[in-house]
């Protein structure tokens, strides 16, 4: 048959891969606007936070001059990053969810039997989940936006997307490794507990560090060794149109240190998969 | 318990050729030395129990992971080296089902795809084809929730035929089917080795859909235990059916030899 030598001839190139990516990506958003539930779930989170506990926190935590900021800044506009962040962190603890679900369910094994090597495809399903991710921020955006948060000039909207893509991939890298790592569904709830709410309270997402040092070093400490404070920061001062040059080395550190390991857990002849059965 | 084994014709490249692989889960033995060969144009069926190492040796073809020893090839591409080419010439249909419910037939034709590398415009030329062939032609535009357990698995078939595969994998398609889906899907698959001369596997526990001129390969316990031609091996085990032949392969043979 010709078809055969074609396929034989024609190995899975660039212009393949791309089309594999696009589809990807295509396949993760048309889930994501078919489930509105969790749409509704990933903007009510954060608007929650934003209305409820930074509105009642307002009068006790003030923020004093510091960078990027360079005037007195209410406690809503100081949290903003970091519920960014969060609706990133979710998101890639939920994608992971997702790729142990699929996992059971066998459209991960629909994914591995591309012929694109492995590494392409376990990224392309991490920018996918990027991408969904940057969508839900920028909707959050909008409200915030009409709580008159916003950055000092439009650009910030502009200027904050590549800190998004990056704490995207670092988080949603986390994700990925940490679906290899869990082997069953129900073992997940465990994850939301011992990594999504530790993550996020020692940060800086909800006070900034040196008040926590005040309060507690030992605390202060745990918060600087937190990828996601990086996160945080990086995303912060991209929406004020700065780099926080540190932020950027330690995320895109984490985001390679993630991913690789994530790759090796996934990989054929090392993973855990073999050892588990699938 | 002696193993009927016959050597397979080397005269061309197999569809499919597993050459003495092994697996192990720990301590648990789930494959021991694995051989055997699918020939293209042909209908072999993989029978065994469930626990029979079925999955496992589905898992290793399609490259899930690799096996701790041993080589899968398909048309002569080595599995674990040139997974790429390999995976390129295979069609796979999953035990579990993998379609997307919220998804129409369309869209997850066009997912697989662009997961193989054709592009939607392609991908809509060939799904019209494979559509008509599994009898679905007027599906395309239906979400796969609203298809019954018959037409899902004929829509997977026609998923995994969209790349034009030369060896198509079936784990246990018929399994919570009734008995007229279950021919329908025999009927179309049997056609495509007469149509395309495609090699397929078909892996399955229930006996009748064998037919005698079959090629029929018995795993237990991780092990083949016979490897020919359904009617040779009926013969073999000197029976009146394959049923019985399995029975006599597999089951405890203390028992027959009290009788």
């Amino acid at each position: 048959m010709s078809e055969a030598a074609f396929a034989r001839e024609r190995p899975f190139g660039w212009p393949q891969r791309l089309i594999c990516l696009y589809g990807i990506v295509w396949r993760e958003s048309l889930r994501f606007l078919h489930q509105r539930e969790r749409f509704i779930s990933a903007l009510v989170r954060p608007l929650v936070w934003l209305f409820i506990f930074a509105a009642g926190f307002r009068q006790t935590l003030g923020v004093s001059i510091m960078p990027p900021y360079d005037t007195y800044v209410l406690y809503e506009v100081y949290i903003t990053p970091g519920l960014m962040a969060m609706i990133q962190l979710f998101n890639g603890m939920q994608s992971s969810l997702s790729m142990v679900y699929d996992r059971e369910m066998g459209s991960m094994r629909m994914l591995l039997v591309s012929p694109a090597p492995r590494w392409f495809l376990l990224t392309s399903k991490l920018i996918a989940g990027v991408a969904v991710s940057i969508l839900q921020v920028y909707a959050f955006l909008v409200v915030a936006y009409f709580w008159e948060i916003e950055p000092p000039t439009w650009w910030g909207y502009l200027t904050v997307l590549p800190a998004l893509a990056l704490s995207g991939l670092m988080l949603g890298a986390l994700g990925m490794l940490l679906s290899s790592l869990i082997k069953q569904l129900e073992n997940f709830a465990g994850v939301m507990n011992f990594v999504i709410f530790p993550m996020f309270f020692a940060s800086s997402a909800l006070y900034p560090l040196w008040r926590v040092q005040q309060g507690s070093p030992w605390l202060a400490t745990v918060c600087r060794i937190n990828p996601f404070t990086y996160s945080v920061e990086l995303i912060r001062f991209a929406f004020y149109g700065q780099v926080n040059w540190l932020a950027l080395a330690v995320v895109a550190g984490c985001t390679a240190a993630f991913l690789g390991a994530a790759i090796i857990a996934y990989d054929p002849a090392r993973g855990m998969l073999m050892r588990r059965g699938g | 318990m002696t193993a009927v084994t016959a050597a397979p014709p080397k005269t061309a490249v197999s569809a499919l050729s597993v050459e003495n692989v092994s697996h192990a889960y720990g301590e648990r033995i789930a494959l021991d030395e694995v051989s055997f060969h699918v020939a293209p144009s042909s209908f072999t069926v993989l029978l065994g129990l469930n626990g029979a190492g079925k999955s496992t040796l589905f898992s290793v073809i399609t490259h899930l992971y690799a096996s701790r020893s041993g080589v899968v090839r398909i048309f002569g591409c080595d599995v674990a080296r040139k997974s790429g080419a390999a995976l390129a010439l295979l069609g796979v249909v999953f035990q579990q089902r993998t379609l997307d419910p919220d998804l129409s037939v369309a869209q997850n034709l066009a997912y697989h795809g662009a997961l193989h590398g054709i592009g939607p415009r392609e991908t809509r030329v060939r799904q019209a084809a494979q559509l008509a062939r599994v009898g679905l032609a007027d599906r395309a535009g239906d979400k796969v929730r609203y298809l019954s357990g018959g037409q899902m698995r004929r829509v997977e078939i026609a998923r995994a035929l969209l790349h034009w595969p030369r060896m198509l994998l079936l784990d246990e398609p018929t399994a919570g089917l009734d008995i007229k889906a279950r021919a329908g899907l025999l009927e179309v698959v049997r056609g495509l080795i007469a149509d395309e001369g495609i090699g397929v596997l078909w892996a399955t526990h229930l006996v009748d859909e064998i037919r005698d001129d079959d090629h029929v390969v018995v795993l237990h316990k991780g092990r083949v235990l016979a490897d020919d031609s359904s009617r040779s091996i009926v013969l073999a085990a000197d029976a009146s059916s394959i049923g019985e032949a399995f029975t006599r392969l597999t089951g405890p043979g203390r028992e027959e030899a009290d009788w």
